[in-house]
């Protein structure tokens, strides 16, 4: 592996957002009475400002990570700490992306991007205008007083982003969040969630099961195993930034990074894929 | 810096139908309307024929044509208890006291136990206990308790309105969508905030789609409160009528409650309407009997 050198490593001692798991374990109840375990002695660093793209068979817990990160779950075992404070409930430097549309069907594009600041007791108007900023910024001026089920998937990813960077997360946690757009839809939204990334560059974890995404946009690429998933292997991303998330993927660099993370997470893969069939034969 | 972004507007174009397809619908619409004339005057005029020629019995079943005299001899004339429109007027007031009152309480009380479990967990049983009750009986103890007023009717609706609106406002506080709560709480709601514009807006759907049925107990309600005992009110016109053996005054009541019932309909769905501006419009083809 070599060493990771894109630049956000180097600013790692002023900025704050770093996140840190310590052997976390986290169990579930099943609706059966069994237990299940997502999460087996995870250990995983996030430095300040980097761009972590976490990969694995479907059903490794990947999502789990992210929501003990958020604060929304609570390990069974184990430490989640960001910046070296253990969490406990939501912090208010956190933002988080669902896979599933998650903006407020009832309230209006502006007010839901303004919905943040309006909970955290802004002022209506000066959270409006801060609002009309960041629609602004992903190009959905002009769409202010629409409801979310008169925008395209696209559209409504964009106001979810928004929505999120409002609030100027140290932290930003995306759980597959374009996995439900078109292909082309989705490497548009790659491309812009970077130039966004890279105004307030908040630490990130991008849990996604595509490679070739994860790979295109992170500073780092972690392998998890098939459930319980703990970390496999971490590849750092030596491509150089700004990237061009459509064109970079023809790089041989990064074809070369395709094959070697691949190699890692085929075996992963195999073991779900079987699992699963095992399951349902 | 702003991004580039390549969405499309989300206006709907308005496409031009074909003529004869035009044709064909205006034609089914037509067809539609015929029929529904075709049933009144089958329904309406049998009865009035039957009770004619004397083969149905008009002194049980009344006659169409007596039953639009008696209703036009209250407009004109007058009820034996005033007139014709305070007796309306009375049943209304018991039957929207009533109703707000249930709404109102059946939504408070929904919504906290759909939020705070523990309130759900000590509750539960004793609401099931007191929903099992058939509670038209209960008109009876109020009838007695708080006399022949307006109280006595309007306690009756409530509570019967109230339970059909509280079970719909648990499930509908129940059954909002995990991730909308989560990304209000990640976004920086208080729980308080996250009931008021996550919960509650989610649970309208479910409270406005009792309304529709609810307002129709609130009727009930007023009506058999009256009939079991009252100075004024189309309850008591319609107990009246049935004491002195005349069919066509329980009729003409009747009607006019069932008219007072669809303007009532006509009003909640405009408010539905307003409420839910936000949700996808339902696809209107030309579905039968819209």
């Amino acid at each position: 592996m070599s060493p990771n050198t894109s630049e956000s490593g180097s600013q790692t001692s002023t900025r704050t957002g770093r996140i840190e798991l310590r052997a976390v374990t986290k169990r579930f109840r099943t609706p059966s009475g069994s237990v299940h375990t997502a999460l087996r002695d995870l250990d995983l660093v996030i430095e300040p400002g980097e761009f972590c793209a976490v990969v694995g068979p479907t059903g490794c817990g990947k999502s789990t990570t992210a929501t003990l990160v958020a604060g929304l779950e609570r390990p069974s075992a184990g430490e989640v700490l960001v910046d070296g404070q253990p969490v406990r409930g939501i912090g208010k430097r956190t933002g988080f992306v669902f896979q599933q549309d998650a903006v407020l069907p009832w309230k209006s594009v502006l007010d839901n991007v303004a919905a943040g600041p309006r909970f955290r007791g802004a002022d209506r108007r000066i959270a409006h205008e801060r609002a009309r900023d960041w629609l602004r910024r992903v190009g959905l001026t002009g769409f202010e007083n629409r409801y979310p089920h008169q925008l395209s998937g696209g559209m409504r990813k964009r106001v979810a982003l928004a929505q999120s960077f409002i609030n100027e997360p140290g932290i930003l946690l995306l759980d597959e969040p374009f996995s439900a757009l078109d292909v082309q839809t989705r490497s548009i939204m790659s491309h812009e969630l970077l130039s966004l990334w890279q105004l307030t560059q908040p630490s990130v974890v991008f849990i996604t099961h595509d490679l070739e995404e994860a790979i295109a946009l992170a500073d780092k690429v972690v392998v998890m195993t098939a459930g319980p998933g703990t970390v496999k292997a971490v590849y750092p991303i030596d491509l150089p930034r700004p990237r061009s998330v459509q064109e970079i993927r023809f790089e041989q660099r990064f074809v070369d990074l395709y094959h070697q993370i691949w190699e890692a997470l085929r075996d992963e893969v195999q073991v779900a894929y079987a699992r699963q069939t095992a399951l349902a034969s | 810096m702003s991004l580039t972004a390549t969405a499309a507007t989300a206006d709907n174009e308005r496409f031009t139908l074909d003529p004869s397809v035009a044709r064909q619908n205006r034609r089914r619409r037509f067809g539609v309307y015929a029929s529904r004339a075709a049933v009144f005057v089958v329904i309406f005029g049998g009865w009035q024929w039957f009770t004619q020629l004397g083969i149905v019995d008009q002194f049980f079943f009344g006659q169409p044509t007596k039953i639009v005299k008696q209703a036009m001899d209250w407009f004109s004339n007058g009820t034996p208890y005033g007139s014709l429109w305070s007796q309306i007027g009375v049943t209304l007031e018991e039957t929207v006291l009533g109703f707000v009152i249930g709404v109102v309480l059946g939504v408070i009380f929904g919504i906290a136990l759909g939020r705070v479990r523990f309130l759900a967990d000590v509750l539960g049983p004793y609401i099931k206990i007191v929903n099992s009750i058939p509670r038209i009986v209960l008109g009876a103890i109020f009838t007695v308790a708080f006399g022949l007023g307006l109280e006595s009717k309007v306690l009756l609706a409530v509570v019967l309105v109230f339970f059909s609106v509280f079970f719909n406002a648990f499930q509908g506080a129940r059954e909002v969508d995990r991730n909308l709560i989560s990304n209000a709480r990640i976004l920086g709601a208080s729980r308080g905030q996250v009931t008021r514009q996550v919960v509650l807006p989610s649970a309208f759907t479910w409270i406005l789609a009792s309304m529709h049925v609810s307002f129709g107990f609130a009727l009930i309600g007023a009506i058999v409160g009256e009939y079991m005992g009252a100075q004024q009110g189309l309850g008591l016109l319609i107990s009246q009528s049935q004491n002195t053996f005349n069919p066509n005054g329980v009729f003409a009541a009747m009607f006019i409650i069932a008219i007072l019932a669809l303007v009532a309909e006509g009003l909640i769905t405009l408010l539905e309407r307003r409420l839910l501006a936000w949700r996808p419009p339902v696809l209107s083809g030309d579905a039968p009997g819209a």
